[in-house]
């Protein structure tokens, strides 16, 4: 079992937690990971993404190299095509259609949504609205997770544990939000994925 | 043991905690902050009282690990690359009084300048030093050399370098933990002058640290870091130091590199290693982050043969960080690309945060600048840098820690009227201090602006000692009192900052302007800390 995985969006937007998530359910799958993140100058709502290499096997490099990434993890949809050179060919592209516009020229989101639509592995989904449904406003990259979780080999009760390792720190029911939050991205990830077969 | 899945700055930390150090001295800087951190929060090193409080700057940093050190404890300090130049002097004399108990300098390099001015490879200064240096390849390896490092220190009784790069400091893997052992007993330096660097017992000891080369050397080809990977393919010999090592395996998936390996992880350079692969095979490419400077070393003035390849000949970039990109194309391995980045992508740069207290002052502060032409401001290492992207442009320099104001002198000394300094509070007492003083001893006229969000913000809100006294530094260092003022950096009080920023641009004198509010991140975070234990207490 091999997943190579680019997380991005923005400073702020949490992907750190994704990572981390991914990261600690990997770990209790006896599996080995490497994740490589951005720290500093460009947390400052600049762009941001995170390496996230998981695998049976022992992992060599921090980076993963062009054109092997199976998967872009976006928690903002221009962000998720920023990173295209390291998807691999059938790789999925799966991104918030939410915007975060904190720059003058952020493009028409209309044929942001068309670019990210031309490929047949993507699933775009509006994380926040879905958030704010399961009354987890916060959540927004949790769902991500949860909307990503069906292309990763690693069962669903993982994920939950490893929230509930991370964010145990900030009371139970943070924890139980952002559960649901998994729940409700994947679903839509796997209801989505039906219709277009 | 269960595994931990730590940074490499993390596993640095845990290293050093559990090879048994009683002292860790820092100040935060990128890539190199999350060391500290993790002493400050880790359970083991709050039980044991382990130091772990932030220094003024890397200077301070080094000097008490050496005091540490003297009293017979082991002790680490840790910088990002441009820390060590304000600690050189203390390091570099650290390799001539040689060191009691075990001393680690810690020190994250920055290529491809993700977060820094410049690349500079801390192996020279190591090499400069002429004292042992440690470069994991991974976070194993981190950990693993942190651990041992004290004992290496202690065993040459010299400092022991320690140098990482920004991708594995900041890339999170699986980490096997040793026993931890117990923390050294005070004791004193065997020679009661060692320490004392008058010229005499510095010749002495100079000869001294001369005499070891030998041995420290031995103790690298020894290491169990420095390793030769024969393979049956001698047309080319490969060398890679650290990280390096990751991004040439990556090429190898079934570990089949079918060429002879050197990894190079502890130095001096292993020279019988080297010479072995050197004369072994035909061609030889080094693979280093950071500067050429194994490939210097072994290439030499003379070999124009073309033998040596690396980041001197072209076939890897001469700056930036490796990838396995970069190292399988010199290994003449095809890249495979399928997309590109469509055209709809706009860049994103980073910015002051929305509701950030610089961006009022530098509001007020371009305002009043039209007034009295550009060009004038001399800014400092911090968030408050940014200003000098869109749609500020508010300053005109960031060179080092602390040079705003001294830049700000020269300028005012050259007639430049009125001249700014723009400076963070934390950086004014990392290196803006000293600078002050020179200002005040010549009653220079110049305006600094000592941007105070009671933290330091742009590493991610470590504590500061300036919070609560900055108005008593100034005061103290000879700022006449009502030439110090403090602002609430506000749109509300947009006017009144004008008029303060004005006076003082006019009068022909130090004057210190301090707009004070909380950064915005440290605020909402411990706004969200107290309401999580409120909770928790009415739960």
């Amino acid at each position: 079992m091999k997943a190579d995985i680019i997380l991005s969006g923005v400073g702020g937007q949490g992907i750190v937690s994704i990572a981390a998530t991914i990261a600690q359910a990997a770990l209790d799958n006896n599996l080995f990971i490497k994740q490589s993140e951005v720290h500093g100058m460009s947390q400052r709502g600049g762009a941001v993404y995170s390496h996230l290499r998981i695998s049976d096997r022992e992992i060599a490099s921090d980076l993963i190299p062009l054109g092997h990434a199976d998967i872009i993890i976006s928690v903002e949809p221009m962000e998720s095509l920023r990173y295209l050179p390291w998807l691999k060919e059938d790789g999925w592209l799966v991104t918030n259609s939410t915007p975060f516009i904190n720059i003058p020229d952020y493009p028409d989101l209309k044929s942001l949504h068309l670019e990210i639509e031309k490929f047949p592995n993507h699933i775009l989904i509006n994380a926040d609205e879905i958030a704010r449904q399961v009354k987890s406003p916060r959540s927004s990259n949790i769902v991500m997770l949860g909307a990503a979780s069906p292309f990763l080999e690693i069962p669903i009760e993982n994920f939950e544990q490893a929230i509930g390792k991370i964010f145990g720190r900030k009371g139970e029911k943070i924890v139980e939000l952002n559960i649901q939050a998994l729940h409700a991205g994947r679903e839509y990830s796997l209801t989505h994925q039906k219709e277009k077969v | 043991m269960e595994k931990l899945l730590l940074l490499g700055a993390e596993a640095i930390a845990q290293g050093a905690i559990d090879g048994g150090m009683s002292g860790i001295y820092a100040y935060p800087g990128t890539p190199s902050t999350e060391i500290t951190e993790y002493v400050q929060n880790n359970k083991i090193a709050i039980e044991r009282n382990i130091h772990r409080n932030w220094s003024a700057n890397e200077k301070t940093a080094v000097e008490a690990a050496l005091g540490m050190s003297y009293a017979g404890k082991r002790a680490m300090a840790c910088m990002k690359h441009v820390g060590l130049n304000v600690a050189a002097d203390p390091f570099i004399n650290a390799a001539i009084t040689g060191v009691n108990g075990g001393l680690v300098i810690t020190v994250a390099d920055d290529p491809s300048m993700h977060s820094s001015q410049n690349e500079q490879d801390s192996r020279f200064y190591g090499k400069f030093a002429m004292i042992p240096m440690l470069e994991p390849s991974n976070q194993q390896e981190a950990y693993d050399m942190a651990y041992e490092s004290f004992e290496l220190s202690e065993k040459f009784k010299i400092p022991v370098l320690m140098r990482i790069t920004t991708r594995l400091s900041h890339s999170r893997s699986g980490i096997k933990r040793k026993e931890i052992k117990s923390e050294n007993p005070l004791t004193y330096p065997d020679d009661p002058i060692q320490f004392v660097l008058l010229p005499s017992n510095a010749r002495k000891r100079y000869k001294g640290l001369l005499g070891i080369q030998s041995s420290i050397e031995e103790a690298a080809e020894k290491s169990k870091y420095n390793k030769y990977i024969d393979g049956k393919d001698k047309s080319l010999g490969i060398i890679a130091c650290g990280i390096a090592f990751n991004y040439l395996m990556e090429n190898y998936p079934e570990n089949n590199c079918p060429h002879p390996i050197l990894k190079i992880g502890q130095y001096p350079m292993p020279y019988s290693l080297l010479d072995k692969i050197v004369n072994e095979c035909d061609k030889i490419l080094v693979l280093e982050d950071g500067y050429p400077f194994v490939e210097e070393q072994i290439k030499g003035y003379f070999d124009k043969s073309g033998k040596i390849t690396g980041r001197l000949n072209g076939a890897i970039p001469r700056d930036g960080e490796l990838n396995p990109d970069i190292v399988g194309k010199a290994l003449g391995k095809e890249v495979k690309q399928f997309f590109k980045i469509p055209e709809i992508v706009k860049n994103r740069p980073p910015e002051l945060c929305s509701g950030c207290a610089h961006r009022d002052i530098y509001t007020a502060l371009n305002e009043t600048m039209k007034e009295f032409g550009k060009q004038k401001v001399f800014s400092d290492i911090g968030c408050y840098t940014l200003g000098a992207l869109p749609p500020w442009n508010a300053i005109n320099s960031c060179v080092d820690m602390g040079a705003s104001i001294t830049m700000a002198k020269g300028a005012a000394d050259a007639g430049v009227r009125p001249s700014v300094a723009v400076i963070g509070d934390s950086t004014f007492t990392h290196s803006g201090m000293t600078a002050l003083l020179d200002c005040v001893y010549e009653n220079t006229p110049v305006t600094i602006i000592i941007a105070d969000n009671a933290t330091t913000a742009m590493t991610g809100g470590q504590t500061s000692p300036a919070t609560g006294r900055l108005e008593q530094i100034c005061i103290g260092l000879g700022v006449k009192p009502e030439h110090v003022r403090v602002l609430t950096p506000l749109p509300k009080f947009h006017e009144e900052m004008i008029k303060v920023i004005r006076e003082e641009l006019l009068y022909e004198g130090v004057s210190v302007i301090i707009p004070r509010r909380e950064c915005i991140q440290t605020a909402t975070r411990s706004k969200k800390e107290q309401r999580v234990k409120a909770e928790e207490v009415t739960q």
